[in-house]
């Protein structure tokens, strides 16, 4: 054992034991496990909403973007700031309502407000189909980052049970309580790992950040800018408006949201939580400080640039703190969506299946859904390639077709029925699909377009058919519904 | 009241429209590219903005803590 894995399981089992801990005093019906009692302060809420966005993904997947591909990758610092913008008022009226109705998911959310259980069982599986490779990338990437920094004493899979099986533990036990708890530890390691890295790597390479900056330019001109074609301005653009829409859709974003104690708490971090982004410009400084240094990554290497820059710098000891942090990226968000995506399937499907199910069963059969949900995203991680970003990429456009019936639930004169919700739901959902799947580009489907727009984000066409149904169904079904009221 | 959705909907043009305008490396602002630097600049604001709109808004006066 060298002391890089020393130091990551020291971490582990400190995450464990808080995860554990958090459980202390509570008594855990769904209300506690799903929402902790929507007591959050601040700081808990601001953790969660916040933690969230550092997943492993951002880890890797950032400085990878940052070394691989340039200037688009600083689309990732762009679309938290809008949707946190949306948030100061989104947010108080979800968690109002919420409240209100004691709700426990995003379905919950769905089925209260358009009055139709169906309507929840089919968000339910759009969610639990967009969550799943969620969580399996985060398992993917748990491994990848302990194994290598382990320096290959354990292998991927075995590193991806070691974490998939921890983080089931404290799931059961503590529900979102043990996730707020470990987010503690997360964003600290978080803070301090990237900071660091981002400002020592620029400095002991180049000797600065504006020069690291000048080297690049110097050897790759226009690389640090958005190109002409393919990752376009008009990609960034409406890639950036599409994630920031989509954003506090993901199931586990929205649900982190009812924890909260009052809503002042949301608006209060909507001042807060742009800045907190701004540790996404270290994981920038980190993947361009890797370009000269280590060139010629290719494939998947690309997105472990961060990992191996490191080792070629540092002592085991850091780069077990770095793994570490990796680690700790993938368990935080992965215990939500594992909670979140079980009181989803418990509740929303199963309740709908066999009403008159009590809650004391259903918080119970949410608890033994976890460990079926983490095996089946474990075995989805082991799938190498492209299959599991494929449905990933797949997700995000999936939650984002949530976003126009869950906004306008919200309107005091909401005109969309359960109907007109769910066509439109279906429609965006089957055309991200038929998109996704076929590889079909904005470009290809209207060849008469200038290439400015020719990259556009093809998502942003699955919303305008998803809000073109719901208004269609809507009044259709409006129409007969008044006429047989009449009638009666 | 209207002058608060006006300031929230300045970090949309900043980045969404802006970014048409600030996509070019050179001239480096603090050492970073200079969209970099135009987008980085937009997420302090955007903290800036929001700190204001929650004076602004009514809601937060009434109740006060």
């Amino acid at each position: 054992m060298n002391v890089a894995l020393v130091v990551i399981f020291a971490f582990l089992a400190f995450a464990l034991f808080l995860g554990i801990r958090a459980r202390r005093g509570q008594d855990m019906d769904l209300e506690q496990w799903t929402v902790g009692g929507r007591g959050f302060g601040t700081l808990f809420v601001f953790l969660l909403l916040a933690g969230e966005i550092y997943t492993t993904f951002t880890f890797l997947g950032g400085s990878g973007w940052a070394y691989g591909e340039g200037g688009p990758a600083f689309y990732i610092l762009s679309y938290g700031c809008l949707a946190y913008v949306m948030s100061y008022w989104l947010l108080p009226a979800v968690w109002r309502y919420a409240k209100e109705h004691r709700l426990h998911s995003q379905s919950d959310f769905f089925v209260k407000k358009y009055e139709s259980k169906g309507l929840g069982v089919f968000v339910s599986l759009v969610a639990v189909v967009a969550m799943v490779p969620y969580l399996a990338l985060q398992f993917q990437g748990l491994g990848l980052i302990v194994s290598s920094a382990s320096y290959g004493t354990i292998s991927p899979l075995l590193a991806a049970v070691i974490g998939t099986v921890s983080v089931t533990i404290y799931v059961m036990i503590s529900g979102i309580r043990g996730s707020a708890w470990t987010a503690v530890v997360k964003d600290v390691m978080v803070l301090v790992v990237v900071v660091a890295l981002g400002i020592y790597l620029p400095f002991a390479l180049y000797g600065g950040i504006g020069e690291m900056f000048r080297e690049i330019q110097a050897q790759r001109p226009g690389f640090l800018a958005l190109p002409d074609e393919g990752y376009s301005v008009s990609w960034f653009v409406s890639t950036v408006l599409l994630t920031a829409l989509g954003f506090y859709m993901w199931p586990h974003y929205f649900t982190s949201a009812f924890s909260a104690e009052n809503e002042k708490i949301f608006k209060r971090n909507a001042i807060f939580l742009p800045l907190y982004q701004l540790v996404l410009l270290f994981v920038f400084f980190i993947g361009f400080a890797a370009i000269l240094q280590v060139p010629g990554l290719e494939g998947e290497r690309v997105d472990q640039a961060l990992l191996i820059v490191s080792k070629n710098e540092f002592s085991p000891f850091v780069v077990g703190l770095i793994g570490a942090t990796g680690l700790l990226t993938a368990l935080v968000p992965g215990s939500i969506i594992l909670m979140v995506a079980s009181t989803v399937l418990a509740k929303n499907v199963f309740g709908a299946i066999s009403p008159g199910t009590g809650e004391r069963r259903i918080a119970l059969l949410a608890r033994f859904l976890v460990p079926v949900v983490a095996l089946v995203s474990l075995w989805f991680s082991q799938q190498s390639g492209q299959g599991v970003v494929l449905l990933l990429l797949l997700g995000y456009s999936l939650v984002t077709q949530l976003f126009p019936a869950a906004t306008l639930s919200l309107l005091p004169n909401n005109f969309v029925n359960k109907w007109g919700a769910g066509a439109g739901i279906a429609a965006g959902v089957a055309t991200v699909t038929y998109v996704t799947i076929a590889g079909t580009a904005i470009g290809d489907l209207l060849p008469f377009l200038p290439r400015a727009l020719a990259d556009t984000n093809i998502g942003i066409v699955a919303l305008f058919v998803n809000f073109a149904a719901m208004i269609g169904v809507s009044v259709a079904t409006g129409g007969l519904a008044v006429r047989r009221e009449q009638s009666a | 009241m209207k002058l608060m959705y006006v300031l929230a909907s300045l970090p949309f043009l900043g980045i969404l429209v802006g970014v048409a305008f600030a996509n070019r490396v050179e001239p480096f602002v603090f050492g970073l590219p200079f969209i970099l630097f135009w987008i980085v600049a937009w997420v302090l604001l955007t903290s800036v903005i929001m700190a204001v709109v929650y004076r602004l808004d009514p809601a937060n006066r009434e109740d006060a803590e």
